[in-house]
């Protein structure tokens, strides 16, 4: 498994690179499902990785998927490990560790595109430069849309159009995100010819 | 603390109209004369369009700093009741209330100055008391404290302007639209874009990213001074005068598409003009944008020979992308056809001015 490839489509798309270890003060890293697989080959790549794990804080959930790597990154023997049983119940404990957090620290994100949005905007609220935060997107691609009408978020979306979890409008899915809302944009497709709805195809897996 | 409007004043100028339900909103013949006609030739194509912002021709919309026109008061009204339905129409993230002061002071000084007889300003220190006579209002507060305005001094002041507004803080070598206000936006939310950096909040805009229009426009902008302002044109077209073609209602005007015939389109089929003007705000730093929206029907136009046989050539001869972005691809055949029989082939005189026919 590497780096999930992300079709080049539009400005506002967020990019991924591999993780690479930086030196700093504190690493924060926080991962789902595949995600697990980037922070160790990221491991890999330095000579020290001891010493990068003795003031590491790994936070970790299980993928949209179902991919669960929990024991692989518990048995790195990162000085605080949690494992949270969803993103939204990692979330807060972020936040919390993020007020203690100084400039110097090194931030790394890695799996779903959920994962990683939400955990960037908690980080840039609390006024970390964006070059302090790396992102790799692994596994699972399924997305988190905003329907622009109703402003429900849909989590895990696989299929465009998809029927909006909040309002029940369908929804197709654009490459347009914000990253203050961590979420690609859903649009009502049939607005202009209510009914007129295509048929869903798996475009996120 | 509120801001009750209690126009009246000068109701022979202002025109009591509706953008919405049954859409009475027309020009009168001086102002058809005057509206912004964005072509000056007969093809069009994204570039870097920027020029200074001075005073115009008079009695152009060119004229003022902030272009007051005969559909202040009606728009003023219809901007409450968007506001009233979705107040995620206007946000402001914690930094910039600085730029929306900067930005109240910016429009009530031009306002007092270019329209005395409509609002006036009155400053003792910190302390002013601002008059806008057409809306019916008389205030005094403390400058740059916020608990003495019934808003946010962004809010407060466009609630009492025509046309949206964003604030862009400057930071990492670019723009960041971290406030605005919208209810009269081209089918863009304010909502999901506050927040985005320049090239982001631009991404689904068509061919312009491969131009390299919004590299040298950022350029451009990251130098703009303080009392420089500079304006440019943006167009689209909107099925009946709603201002209000959001994304977040498009599900209610959406169906509007579809209701044009030949017999109906010269007076539902509107151009959209946005007069954008940007300023450089003193104590933020921060840049102002301002998107003035201009609404005139196909009939209206029309009444402008040179307009008509340029509106027809540029809506017959766009180019595809720009005519899908801009939502009216699958009308643009009806409206050609529409278009066409105002269209005698003769030659347009260049520049948008409408005696040159
Ligand atoms: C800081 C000020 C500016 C802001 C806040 C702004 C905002 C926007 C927004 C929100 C859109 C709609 C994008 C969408 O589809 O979601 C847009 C479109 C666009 N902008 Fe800007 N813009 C600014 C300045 C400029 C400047 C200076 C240029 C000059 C080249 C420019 C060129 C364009 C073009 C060509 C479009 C496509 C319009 C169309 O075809 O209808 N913008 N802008």
């Amino acid at each position: 498994m590497t780096l999930t490839p992300v079709e080049p489509t539009i400005k506002s798309r967020p990019v991924y690179a591999p993780l690479e270890p930086r030196p700093g003060h504190l690493h924060l890293i926080i991962a789902d499902g595949e995600g697990a697989d980037a922070v160790t080959d990221m491991l890999a790549k330095t000579s020290d990785a001891g010493q990068l794990l003795a003031s590491a804080h790994l936070m970790y959930c299980p993928g949209p998927n179902g991919t669960d790597l929990t024991e692989r990154l518990r048995a790195l023997g990162a000085l605080q490990f949690f494992r949270a049983p969803t993103i939204p119940a990692l979330l807060p404990r972020l936040k919390r560790v993020l007020v203690d957090a100084h400039m110097g620290s090194q931030f790394y994100l890695a799996g779903t595109e959920g994962l990683c949005g939400q955990a960037e905007t908690a980080i840039m609220q609390t006024g970390f430069p964006a070059s302090a935060i790396q992102k790799e997107h692994r596994g699972s691609t399924v997305r988190r849309v905003q329907c622009v009408h109703c402003k429900g978020i849909t989590e895990n979306v696989a299929t465009d159009p998809f029927q909006c979890s909040h309002c029940g409008l369908s929804l197709f899915v654009r490459d347009h995100y914000s990253r203050r809302l961590a979420a690609f944009q859903g649009v009502n497709i049939d607005a202009e010819d209510p009914g007129d709805v295509p048929p869903s195809v798996v475009r996120f897996k | 603390m509120s801001l009750d409007f209690k126009p009246g004043a000068f109701n022979d100028f202002f025109r009591e109209e509706t953008f919405r339900g049954d859409f009475t909103y027309r020009n009168s013949p001086h102002n058809i004369r005057r509206f912004p006609f964005p072509f000056d030739r007969d093809d069009y194509m994204y570039a870097v369009n920027m020029e200074p912002h001075v005073p115009g021709r008079i009695g152009s919309v060119f004229e003022k700093t902030f272009d007051v026109d005969e559909h202040y008061v009606a728009e003023m009204i219809d901007r409450a009741k968007v506001l009233a339905d979705d107040p995620l129409r206007c946000q402001s993230l914690p930094h910039m209330t600085l730029a929306g002061w900067d930005l109240l002071e910016l429009i009530m000084e031009s306002k007092a100055r270019d329209y005395p007889e409509w609002f006036s300003l009155e400053k003792n220190g910190n302390r002013w008391r601002w008059i806008n006579r057409p809306l019916g209002i008389d205030h005094s507060f403390t400058f740059l404290d916020e608990a003495t305005l019934p808003y946010g001094p962004m809010e407060y002041i466009t609630r009492q302007t025509q046309g949206d507004f964003t604030l862009q803080d400057e930071r990492e070598g670019t723009l960041w639209m971290d406030a605005g206000i919208a209810t009269s936006q081209a089918d863009w939310s304010v909502d999901f874009d506050i927040g985005m950096s320049w090239h982001e909040w631009h991404a689904p805009v068509p061919l312009a990213h491969e131009m390299g229009i919004f590299d040298r426009a950022l350029k451009f902008l990251l130098k703009l001074q303080h009392g420089a302002p500079v304006r440019r044109f943006n167009w689209t077209m909107t099925v009946n005068p709603l201002l209000d073609t959001a994304p977040e209602t498009y599900p209610k005007w959406g169906p509007t598409k579809t209701s044009l015939t030949q017999e109906n389109l010269g007076q539902k089929q509107h151009l959209r003009v946005e007069l954008q003007t940007l300023y450089r705000l003193p104590r933020s730093n921060a840049i102002a944008f301002d998107i003035r929206c201009y609404l005139a029907s196909f009939d209206e136009l029309m009444t402008v020979p040179k307009w008509a046989r340029r509106l027809h050539r540029v809506v017959r001869d766009i180019h595809p992308d720009l005519a899908t972005y801009k939502g009216f691809i699958r009308n643009q055949p009806a409206m050609v056809e529409w278009l066409s029989k105002y269209d005698d082939g003769k030659p347009t005189s260049p520049g948008w001015w409408p005696e040159e026919a």
